[in-house]
């Protein structure tokens, strides 16, 4: 569906994305991921049609996105970062507006089934300009959403709202990316690990590495690591732990815990827990801590070296 | 066609939930009803002091609305591509499926029939002059007079459309479109008497108050007709290629 190839482009002379290879076939969601200037809007906007790339070729829909831009528009929906409203207009009015321009026909009973579709028909008639932030963003989606096109794409369409609104954003864009491509960017990483199939990292306009969620987890964790909770004081917990067999690393916490690293293959668990009790600690709690995206992703756009290690 | 229509739809109903259009329309229908009612008071003095008059037209009048259009048509468009870029809308409307012209056109059409609503609104006055006046007004002159200010307002709005695509700011968006339509009304005649030969030929062409008043006075010349048609076909131009601009950087 989305196919893109040695995808460049220059402002000036900053290179905004380099050389950026992928592809999103249907039915996907694809999560673009990468810090704040990375070159993920920039990607989306030549996507679109809004600005066209300084080398490389990319066809969306199957229609390529310099030849044929008014064709790959009409089949992509795009929520831009900043959601572009007119505050004064009604939400019904901005949505027939949007049908208009995309000549669907009966653009008022298709201005509606879309606002039910995003939960904002009591709020038809009422003034885009009073809407809440997680309103707003309901209704940017609502305008990408309203021609059903093939591919839609989203620059950070949780940004900004509040937990319950985020919830609700995430299963409307799941519930659409079951038979459509979508391509989603955001910086939140618990985001892109709960709606991607499948994630590229970006960094500096470059792709970092490109894998499912959770193989990325799994990739970047070589060993284990344990936190251990004991009632009272755990002095000297670290001197036991550590000369269990398979323990590489023993840190005690300030909070009074105690954290524990051993290598795969060798689980140690069984063993420290029984010299925890046999040296008479009330043993509390034992919990795997696996490495998160958070800390995958700035192993991975720290620097180079580390992308090449992943990769 | 569909496009451009869908546009100046939504710009021409912005017009009427838009403040500025209000004092705008406000501003030329007072002042046009003052200067009316006080060409008929003279006139009539006129009349039964010496007992018949020359009888008054409807040119006066809209030679003050051309006038008027100098100062406002730049408070009108002023906004109407620069705020889209401000708010963000124009990544919307240059990402849905239409042509970068028919978003320009479109955005002038909205604006001239707004124009041509508040012009609808003084045709009260010819036929007001009509039935005071026998055996009726001069029908010819008053074609003339109207196609100069309809053309008129096409090309003010065009250049006023096509310099709001430039900008982002539409502060600086109005004093550029104003300083244009200043340089063209008051300026070029001024220049053309400074200068001699065809000097002063090229900046009477240049002329807008010169072109319409030709109009204005009845005499219909086809380098009029030129001139206002180069003046919108140059105002969309611009818009279009500020808008082409807009997406390569």
């Amino acid at each position: 569906m989305i196919q893109v190839n040695g995808l460049t482009k220059d402002y000036g002379a900053r290179r905004a994305i380099d050389n950026l290879t992928f592809d999103a076939e249907q039915g996907e969601i694809v999560g673009f991921l990468g810090p704040n200037g990375a070159g993920k809007t920039t990607t989306m906007r030549v996507l679109t049609g809004y600005m066209p790339p300084t080398e490389g070729t990319a066809t969306v829909a199957g229609y390529d996105i310099i030849e044929e831009s008014l064709e790959v528009r009409k089949r992509v929906g795009y929520l831009p970062e900043t959601v572009p409203l007119y505050n004064d207009m009604t939400a019904l009015e901005y949505l027939k507006f949007m049908a208009d321009l995309r000549r669907i026909p009966d653009a008022e009973a298709r201005a509606y089934e879309t606002l039910e579709g995003v939960n904002l028909k009591d709020r038809a008639n009422s003034y885009i300009g009073t809407f809440s932030k997680g309103m707003r963003q309901r209704i940017g989606l609502a305008q990408a959403l309203i021609h059903r096109p093939e591919v839609l794409i989203l620059d950070e369409p949780t940004i900004g709202l509040d937990p319950a609104q985020v919830v609700e954003i995430r299963n409307v864009i799941r519930e659409i990316g079951k038979d459509r491509t979508v391509l989603l960017s955001t910086h939140i990483l618990t985001e892109a690990q709960q709606i991607c199939d499948r994630v590229l990292i970006i960094n500096k306009g470059k792709i970092v590495t490109e894998d499912t969620p959770e193989n990325l987890q799994a990739r970047l964790v070589g060993a284990q690591r344990v936190v251990l909770r004991v009632r009272g004081d755990s002095d000297g917990l670290t001197g036991k732990i550590s000369k269990v067999k398979g323990v590489h690393t023993v840190d005690a916490k300030p909070d009074g815990s105690v954290e524990f690293e051993f290598g795969a293959g060798e689980d140690a668990r069984p063993q420290v827990a029984k010299a925890v009790i046999q040296a008479g600690y009330d043993l509390l709690e034992m919990r795997p801590i696996g490495m998160s995206l958070e800390e995958i992703f700035l192993e991975l756009t720290r620097d180079n070296a580390a992308g090449k290690k992943a990769s | 066609m569909r496009n451009i229509w869908t546009i100046a739809k939504r710009e021409y109903n912005h017009y009427f939930i838009s403040p500025i259009a209000y004092v705008v329309a406000f501003i030329i229908l007072i002042t046009l009803g003052i200067y009316f009612a006080s060409i008929i008071g003279f006139y009539s003095r006129q009349a039964l002091l010496s007992g018949g008059a020359q009888a008054p037209d409807i040119t006066p009048i809209n030679w003050l609305f051309v006038f008027l259009l100098v100062f406002t048509t730049p408070a009108i468009t002023m906004r109407s591509l620069s705020d889209e870029a401000r708010t963000g809308t124009l990544e919307l409307l240059l990402t849905a499926p239409i042509r970068d012209y028919e978003l320009v056109i479109g955005k002038w059409l909205g604006g001239f029939l707004f124009i041509l609503s508040i012009l609808a609104v003084t045709l009260i006055y010819p036929i007001i002059l009509n039935s005071l006046v026998t055996p009726g007004i001069d029908q010819q002159l008053m074609m003339s007079s109207y196609l100069g200010v309809i053309l008129a307002a096409a090309a003010f709005l065009a250049l006023g459309v096509g310099i709001s695509a430039i900008f982002t700011n539409q502060i600086a968006a109005f004093f550029s479109i104003f300083g244009l339509f200043f340089t063209l009304w008051f300026m070029m005649g001024l220049f053309s008497q400074l200068v001699q030969g065809s000097g002063a030929q090229f900046f009477e062409y240049l002329n807008i108050s010169g072109h319409f008043t030709a109009l204005n006075s009845g005499s219909f010349n086809l380098t009029d007709l030129v001139y206002f048609i180069s003046l919108i076909a140059l105002g969309l131009f611009t818009g279009t290629t500020a808008v082409e601009v807009r997406r390569w950087r």
